[in-house]
């Protein structure tokens, strides 16, 4: 397309909110927002796993009381349900935004350097797009090891305890977490960066605080979900 | 110094390229990049060669013509905020192998050798990179006051020289460290304010029609000869986004 077509597209399209995910501004804009509620999500799941310490009474009463959130003014699970589609919607369009901006980061350099060299980027901001594809593989795994069971040998229904311990206590599934995990850590070191430049909120007197603040929360996440397969393996939890 | 250069050589822009290695015997270490090649290409053209041609004029660092990239980087200088003119031969060591490409991005599309068309950037400029104003006598120059502060922010981003290193840099051939800069200097003055929303909606629409997205990976930034912080990449995306929410569909059409 054209340059003077594009501005008249800018000048007739559609509603601002169509156009807004149009651009790319929009899209990491959106990307920005969904990224930072998962992470607010996967914070309190971190540390609602924490419970796992305190024995099996503590943690299933909790995952009781996850299910139970908002009765008897909802039905059973139906504040868990609602959380799930929004989260599912933030995870939707987080995807298809980086898939989306891939393709168009691909086009806009259909020939690459023989030789290239990084002078500034960081290996955490160098694999987003792969390390988001192992989140995503994870979280399927997941959900079908510890939620439904399907890919768990020895599901016991509604003992998220016994789950936990004897699902981490197979090595390799220990692995499977811990590797998915320091992606997950890389994944946070830059997005919780980046997503302040995505929607605008730079500024010299706050920009050390955004590094602090990234790299303090990525490590503190990344360092409890660590800590369960860990744990497991080496029967501090058993 | 004696070093071994490969070049890219590509006659037109439909013919393919490839490299061409060349010996640069006896460089200077006060040379310049430029020179250097300078050299190459005397010493080629006395053998009745096609001189290798690369894109220069000011060689002091002030106009953007100059740009290649010297061992996967563009400008070669490797974060001393450096264009490829003002690079010296003291860089590199007695030896070295040195790897020269031109700008890789589909907006600018190789013309010929280590010479691109960047006329991308001009599509951008001319989508909004301007004010209108009255012409006629000089207004009194005290009229506006700015303020320091924002007198110098605005001259950070006016030093871009448009060489497209940022582009080039870039991973995702993105040119927002350029576009920021530029809906930067003129957003932040008085001047720039009638038509600050216009300006970034239509930049920012033509530049994602030729160049990829931003992840914020600071390449750019560590390759900008004038130095130019990746911060004005946030505040374009504050201008933009408070644009497109506040702007009407019929303000938009005016134009
Ligand atoms: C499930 C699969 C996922 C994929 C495929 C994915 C992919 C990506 C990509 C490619 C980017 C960088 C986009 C760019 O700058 O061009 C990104 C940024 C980000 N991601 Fe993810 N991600 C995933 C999951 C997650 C999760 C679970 C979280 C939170 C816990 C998260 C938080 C973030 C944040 C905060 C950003 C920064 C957004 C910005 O720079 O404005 N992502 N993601
Ligand atoms: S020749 Fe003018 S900037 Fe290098």
């Amino acid at each position: 397309m054209s340059a003077a077509a594009a501005i008249r597209e800018v000048n007739s399209k559609m509603t601002w909110a169509g156009n807004f995910y149009r651009s790319a501004i929009g899209k990491k804009a959106v990307m920005a927002a969904t990224g930072v509620i998962l992470f607010g999500w996967i914070f309190l799941h971190m540390v609602g796993n924490l419970k796992l310490y305190m024995g099996a009474v503590h943690l299933n009463e909790y995952a009781h009381w996850l299910r139970a959130l908002g009765a008897p003014a909802m039905p059973e699970t139906g504040a868990l349900w609602l959380m799930r589609i929004f989260l599912l919607v933030c995870v939707v369009f987080h995807i298809h935004a980086a898939v989306m901006l891939t393709k168009m980061n691909r086009e806009a350099r259909p020939v690459g350097y023989r030789d290239r060299d990084y002078l500034a980027a960081s290996y955490a901001s160098r694999t987003m797009r792969w390390g988001g594809v192992i989140i995503l593989l994870f979280v399927i795994y997941h959900l079908l090891h510890l939620t439904t069971g399907q890919a768990h040998p020895n599901f016991i229904q509604d003992d998220a305890y016994s789950n936990v311990v004897t699902g981490l206590r197979v090595w390799w599934v220990a692995a499977v977490y811990i590797i998915a995990n320091l992606a997950l850590g890389f994944h946070l070191y830059h997005g919780l960066w980046s997503m302040f430049a995505s929607v605008g909120w730079v500024h010299p007197k706050y920009n050390s605080w955004r590094r602090t603040f990234a790299t303090t929360f990525a490590v503190i996440i990344t360092a409890g979900n660590l800590s369960f397969p860990l744990a497991v393996l080496t029967g501090i939890v058993r | 110094m004696n070093l071994k250069i490969h070049v890219w050589r590509q006659k037109s822009r439909e013919a393919e390229g490839g490299f061409v290695t060349y010996s640069a015997d006896a460089i200077s270490p006060d040379a310049s990049f430029l020179e250097m090649l300078d050299v190459v290409n005397e010493r080629l053209m006395e053998k009745g060669e096609e001189s290798i041609h690369f894109e220069h004029d000011c060689r002091e660092g002030i106009c953007g013509s100059c740009g290649m990239m010297i061992n996967g980087v563009a400008h070669g200088s490797r974060g001393n905020g450096l264009a490829t003119c003002q690079l010296h031969m003291r860089h590199f060591k007695d030896g070295d192998e040195i790897w020269i490409e031109p700008w890789r991005a589909r907006a600018f599309p190789v013309i010929k050798d280590l010479i691109v068309d960047r006329g991308g950037l001009d599509k951008i400029i001319q989508a909004g990179g301007y004010i209108s104003v009255n012409t006629g006598s000089a207004p009194e120059a005290n009229m506006l006051l700015v303020p320091k502060a924002v007198q110098e922010r605005a001259m950070d981003a006016a030093a871009c020289i448009q060489c497209g290193a940022c582009v080039a840099q870039c991973p995702n051939g993105a040119a927002q460290l350029f576009t920021s800069a530029k809906v930067s200097h003129l957003g932040l003055l008085p001047q720039g304010q009638p038509e600050r929303k216009e300006r970034v909606l239509k930049m920012v629409a033509v530049m994602e029609e030729m160049f990829g997205s931003c992840t914020l990976y600071g390449e750019c930034e560590a390759v900008c000869p004038k130095e130019i912080s990746i911060d004005f990449i946030g505040r374009m995306n504050r201008d933009y986004l408070a644009a497109s929410v506040t702007t009407a569909k019929k303000e938009k059409v005016e134009t």
